[in-house]
């Protein structure tokens, strides 16, 4: 194998993979924001967007523009590196995470056999851009907002291991395009239907969206971790959060709703190429998160605390012991 | 394979510079950031050797959960960094002593490290071979839930001994007014509620 066939050829095509997938993202990204405002509006009986370009469809484009072109004000009394490195830290970890997410049969740029613990990993991550940036700006706010956070993806992240657990009892695989397969005949929100809302509303908690979104609280502590941040590295939290909460999205449909698999198994359902079916399933999942935003209250921390350890936590335990016993007794285990 | 060689020279000696850096960084909180970064490598160097469960588990567990306790924690000190320093001459003497000690010892044991005779006929359970097929973490999970299984329930009691002492250490009943919640949806207007005609002038 030369230097050319074994490494330089690969690394373009890695590149290039990575490309394909990182694009479409941050577009998406851009216009998730567009279609959050676009379906509060009509919630709330009102417009949304309308004035730059049709249906105010440039809007995102005019907001990206206008955040570049501002000033970035680094505070004086902040801890310059990790203050700069913890809004990279978090727009990076919402866009590594794709790595293993299946779009399609075999429509994967990784296909790792712990996929799922390479995201679980990943999300348990997401905090540390939230901490730093918390610690790094030097303010009482700030500070405040990182340590809600810290203790808050702490202990969601506790019900969120244990629910991939009992999903992956019913596998017996740890890789995504498995876990996929594995709901041919069965999506797992169905036969799992407690764990799968348990799981989305803890995945609303990780991405710190409304109503979790106590680290931000922009009426009691005025923006949290980002109130000292401006232009570009405001945005790159900003586009961190609706990244994460596009991965999110993604995790739960490969978990729960069967992935790239058509609800039905029979024409014309199946002439739909899986990727569509991908993309409209993470679409249901963005809307309901938009949703929730626009119908919730937000919560008091120990209601958050309380629901996270002794609401969550029982439940997703006692679920775990559940659906292992179900597997033994009626024989239903994976081989 | 050089780009293999490449790869593990450079995460060894991102986490050995890390784990320089955790004990001789000034500020408290950069030397968790290191930690997590020391843990990080380690990580990767697992994935090179092929672990890749381990190498999950270790990010999951250690930068997930303790890394973020320890950073929660070294944040909210409050380090005076002038008084931190101003017994450093006077503990120096005793501070050097038990690091001599303790590089005397390492060096008497290294050097005497030899590895018993026949050890690799001993080995409790043989290694899968590569051709079987078997991922990491199903080899791992067939030792620990079979023949490790004593070990392994007698480890999971000595950790819920500890998260128990640690729960009876911290527990006080404090007179805090609590929400009970299913008082709340219990009450019924008829209980808490009287509604009364009051006469305009007279009052109640």
């Amino acid at each position: 194998m030369g230097f050319w066939d074994g490494y330089v050829w690969p690394l373009i095509l890695i590149v290039l993979s990575v490309l394909a997938i990182v694009v479409p993202i941050i577009l998406l990204v851009a216009y998730l924001t567009y279609a959050e405002r676009k379906v509060m509006g009509a919630m709330q009986l009102r417009q949304g967007p309308m004035v730059v370009g049709p249906f105010g469809l440039l809007q995102p484009i005019a907001d990206g523009v206008k955040l570049m072109a501002k000033e970035t004000i680094i505070p004086s009394g902040a801890n310059r590196v990790v203050f700069i490195v913890a809004p990279m830290l978090t727009f990076f970890l919402a866009l590594v995470a794709w790595a293993v997410i299946p779009f399609d049969d075999g429509w994967v740029l990784a296909n790792i056999n712990v996929g799922i613990l390479y995201l679980f990993a990943i999300s348990s991550l997401g905090v540390y851009g939230i901490v730093m940036a918390g610690w790094a700006s030097n303010s009482r706010y700030a500070f405040l907002g990182g340590l809600r956070s810290a203790a808050q993806m702490v202990s969601y992240e506790v019900s969120m291991g244990f629910i991939i657990i009992s999903v992956l009892l019913c596998v017996g695989s740890l890789n995504l395009s498995d876990i996929v397969r594995a709901q041919q005949d069965l999506w797992f929100c169905i036969p799992l239907f407690p764990m799968f809302v348990i799981f989305f509303v803890s995945t609303v908690a990780e991405t710190n969206r409304l109503p979790f979104d106590l680290p931000e609280g922009e009426s009691e502590i005025a923006g949290g971790f980002m109130v000292e941040y401006s232009a570009m590295t405001y945005a790159l939290f900003f586009l961190g959060e609706y990244a994460n909460m596009i991965l999110m999205s993604g995790m739960t449909t490969v978990l729960f709703l069967g992935g790239w698999l058509s609800p039905f198994a029979f024409p014309p359902f199946t002439w739909i190429p899986g990727v569509i079916w991908f993309a409209l399933k993470v679409a249901a999942c963005l809307f309901v998160f938009i949703w929730i935003r626009a119908t919730f209250p937000r919560y008091r921390y120990d209601q958050l605390m309380r629901l996270g350890w002794k609401v969550f936590l029982p439940a997703s335990l006692f679920w775990i012991v559940l659906t292992a016993g179900a597997l033994i007794a009626f024989d239903w285990l994976p081989k | 394979m050089v780009i293999q060689g490449l790869a593990f020279y450079l995460f060894a000696l991102i986490t050995v510079a890390a784990g320089v850096m955790v004990i001789t960084a000034r500020n408290p909180v950069h030397s968790v950031l290191y930690l997590i970064l020391a843990f990080f490598n380690s990580a990767a160097l697992f994935l090179l050797m092929g672990a890749e469960f381990v190498a999950f588990i270790l990010i999951i567990v250690y930068v997930g959960a303790v890394a973020v306790l320890f950073l929660f924690v070294v944040m909210m000190l409050d380090i005076d960094f002038a008084r931190l320093r101003e017994g450093v001459v006077r503990y120096l003497p005793i501070g050097a002593l038990v690091g001599l000690v303790l590089l005397v010892e390492l060096l008497v044991v290294l050097g005497a490290w030899t590895i018993a005779p026949g050890g690799e006929t001993r080995i409790a359970s043989p290694q899968p071979s590569l051709e079987s097929g078997l991922t990491n973490t199903e080899a791992l999970g067939n030792l620990i839930y079979t023949d490790y299984v004593y070990a392994f329930q007698i480890a999971g009691l000595i950790l819920l001994v500890a998260m128990i002492g640690a729960i009876v250490l911290t527990l006080r009943t404090r007179t805090v007014r609590r929400q009970r919640i299913a008082d709340q949806v219990n009450r019924r207007p008829e209980e808490v509620l009287v509604i009364r005609k009051v006469e305009p002038g007279e009052g109640i």
